[in-house]
C-alpha cells in the first residue's frame, strides 16, 4: 500500500506529463495545418507532371532513356526510406520501416543486392540494427523547418548521380501517404525506372488525338523531364511524410493525454480512499483509547 | 476572343488556374503565344515572363524554367519556380545581380562560372521584365 505522500507525488508527476503531451498535441495540430496545406499545394504539380510524362512516354517507342526504361538489370535495389527526425508520433516511423523491412526480406530472398538510403534519423536508427551493412547514407533534415523543393532536388540529384554511376538498377521510395489525421498509409513507390500510369485507364482526350509537336525535341524534353520528375516525386513524398508525421503525433499525443487523465482519476480515487481509511483508523484508535480509560 | 483553360503550377504552389484568352510564354526556342485551339505542343521553358491575358486583365509572372504542355484540354505550365511580377522586390534583384557578378569573378572552375553566369542571365532577364 503506497503512502499518501507517494500517491500525491505520483498524481503530480502524471499531471505534469499530461501538460506536456497536451502541449505537444497542440503544437502538432498547428504544424499539421501548415504541413497539410503544403502537401496539398504540391499535389497539382505532381499530378500534371505525371500526365505530361504519361503523354510523352506513350509516344516513345521501345527503349528510351534509362531513367524511363531501366538499364536492363534488376539486381541491385536502392530503397529510399523517408521517415521523421523525431519520435513520439505513434506507429508512424515503425510502420514505414516495417514496410521497408518486408520489402528487403523479399528482395534478399530473391538473391538481390539491397542498398538503403535513409532520409530522416528515426528510420535509420531502426534499420541500423538489422541492416547496418546495407545502409549507404543517412540524410538528415533536422535543421529544415519547412521542406522546400531545394531539399528534395538535392536528394533527387544524388539518386540520379548514383544511378548514372551504376550504383543500383531499381529505386523504390518509402514514405507515408497522408489520408487524414487518423489514417496514414505507408507506401512504396518505384521511381527508377519511372512508373508511368498506363494510358489505357486514363480518360481519352476528346477530339482527334493530334500528334504532339516537340520543341526542341522529344528526347531533349524527356531527358530534362525525367530527372525533374524524380525530384518532384521525392518532394511529394517528403511533404506527405511531414503531414503524416504531424497527424500521427497529434493522435498519439491525444491518446497519451487521455490516458494520463484516466490515470489521474484512478490515482485520485485511490488517494481519497486511503486518506479516509487513515482518518477512520485514527478515530477508532482515539475512541477505543478513550473507552479503555 | 475565345477562352481556353490555362494552369500555372510550381512544385510549391498552384499559381494560376482559369479561363484565359491568350498566354505568352518564353519557350526554349523563343517566345510563343498560345490562343484557343493551339496545336498540341510540348516544350521546355527558359527563364522569362509569362503574360496571361483574359477578361480584360493582364497578369505577368516570372518563371525560372520549366515545361509547357499545350493539348486539347488546355495549356499547362509546370514551372520550376514562379513568382508574380508584382511581388518581386527590385532592390533585392539588384543585390542578387551584384552577387552573381561576384560569383562569376570568384568562380574557380568552369562549371561554377557557367552556373553563375546562367544565374546572372536569368536575373538580368528578370530585372528587364520588371523595369520594362
Amino acid at each position: 500500500m503506497p503512502s499518501l505522500k507517494d500517491l500525491r507525488n505520483r498524481i503530480s508527476s502524471v499531471k505534469a506529463t499530461q501538460k506536456i503531451t497536451k502541449a505537444m498535441q497542440m503544437v502538432a495540430a498547428a504544424k499539421l495545418r501548415r504541413a497539410q496545406s503544403a502537401a496539398e499545394a504540391a499535389r497539382p504539380y505532381a499530378e500534371r507532371m505525371e500526365s505530361v510524362l504519361a503523354n510523352l512516354a506513350s509516344g516513345v517507342t521501345a527503349g528510351g532513356p534509362p531513367l524511363l526504361a531501366g538499364n536492363g538489370n534488376d539486381d541491385t535495389h536502392l530503397l529510399i526510406v523517408a521517415t521523421a527526425e523525431r519520435g513520439l508520433c505513434g506507429a508512424f516511423n515503425s510502420s514505414i520501416v516495417r514496410l521497408a523491412r518486408e520489402h528487403i526480406t523479399r528482395l534478399q530472398d530473391q538473391g538481390k543486392t539491397v542498398k538503403i538510403l535513409c532520409v530522416g534519423k528515426k528510420g535509420y536508427e531502426q534499420l541500423r540494427r538489422q541492416y547496418e551493412r546495407n545502409i549507404i547514407e543517412l540524410i538528415e533534415l533536422r535543421g529544415v523547418k519547412q521542406i522546400g523543393f531545394d531539399n528534395a532536388d538535392e536528394i533527387g540529384k544524388k539518386i540520379i548521380r548514383m544511378f548514372e554511376e551504376g550504383g543500383f538498377d531499381v529505386a523504390t521510395l518509402f514514405f507515408s501517404r497522408f489520408r487524414s489525421v487518423i489514417a496514414q498509409i505507408p507506401t512504396a513507390q518505384q521511381i527508377i525506372p519511372a512508373q508511368i500510369p498506363s494510358n489505357e485507364n486514363a480518360p481519352a482526350v476528346e477530339g482527334p488525338q493530334a500528334s504532339y509537336e516537340y520543341e526542341p525535341g522529344q528526347d531533349e524534353i524527356l531527358s530534362t523531364l525525367l530527372p525533374r520528375n524524380i525530384s518532384v516525386q521525392v518532394f511529394r513524398a517528403l511533404l506527405e511524410n511531414a503531414a503524416s508525421e504531424q497527424g500521427a503525433r497529434m493522435s498519439a499525443m491525444d491518446n497519451a493525454t487521455r490516458n494520463a487523465g484516466e490515470m489521474i482519476r484512478k490515482q485520485t480515487t485511490l488517494y481519497n480512499r486511503s486518506r479516509q481509511a487513515m482518518i477512520t483508523k485514527e478515530l477508532i484508535e482515539i475512541i477505543s483509547g478513550a473507552e479503555a480509560l | 476572343m475565345a477562352a481556353f483553360h490555362f494552369e500555372l503550377v510550381s512544385p510549391e504552389k498552384h499559381l494560376f488556374s482559369g479561363e484565359v484568352e491568350s498566354v505568352v510564354a518564353p519557350g526554349a526556342d523563343g517566345q510563343f503565344t498560345v490562343l484557343k485551339d493551339h496545336a498540341p505542343v510540348m516544350t521546355t521553358l527558359k527563364a522569362g515572363v509569362v503574360t496571361v491575358s483574359g477578361d480584360g486583365k493582364v497578369e505577368k509572372l516570372f518563371v525560372r524554367g520549366g515545361f509547357a504542355d499545350v493539348n486539347a484540354s488546355g495549356f499547362t505550365i509546370l514551372a520550376e519556380q514562379a513568382i508574380p511580377l508584382a511581388e518581386i522586390d527590385l532592390a533585392k534583384v539588384d543585390a542578387d545581380i551584384q552577387n552573381a557578378r561576384e560569383d562569376i569573378a570568384d568562380a574557380k572552375s568552369d562549371d561554377a562560372r557557367l552556373a553563375a553566369s546562367d544565374k546572372l542571365a536569368q536575373l538580368q532577364e528578370l530585372r528587364a521584365a520588371i523595369v520594362g
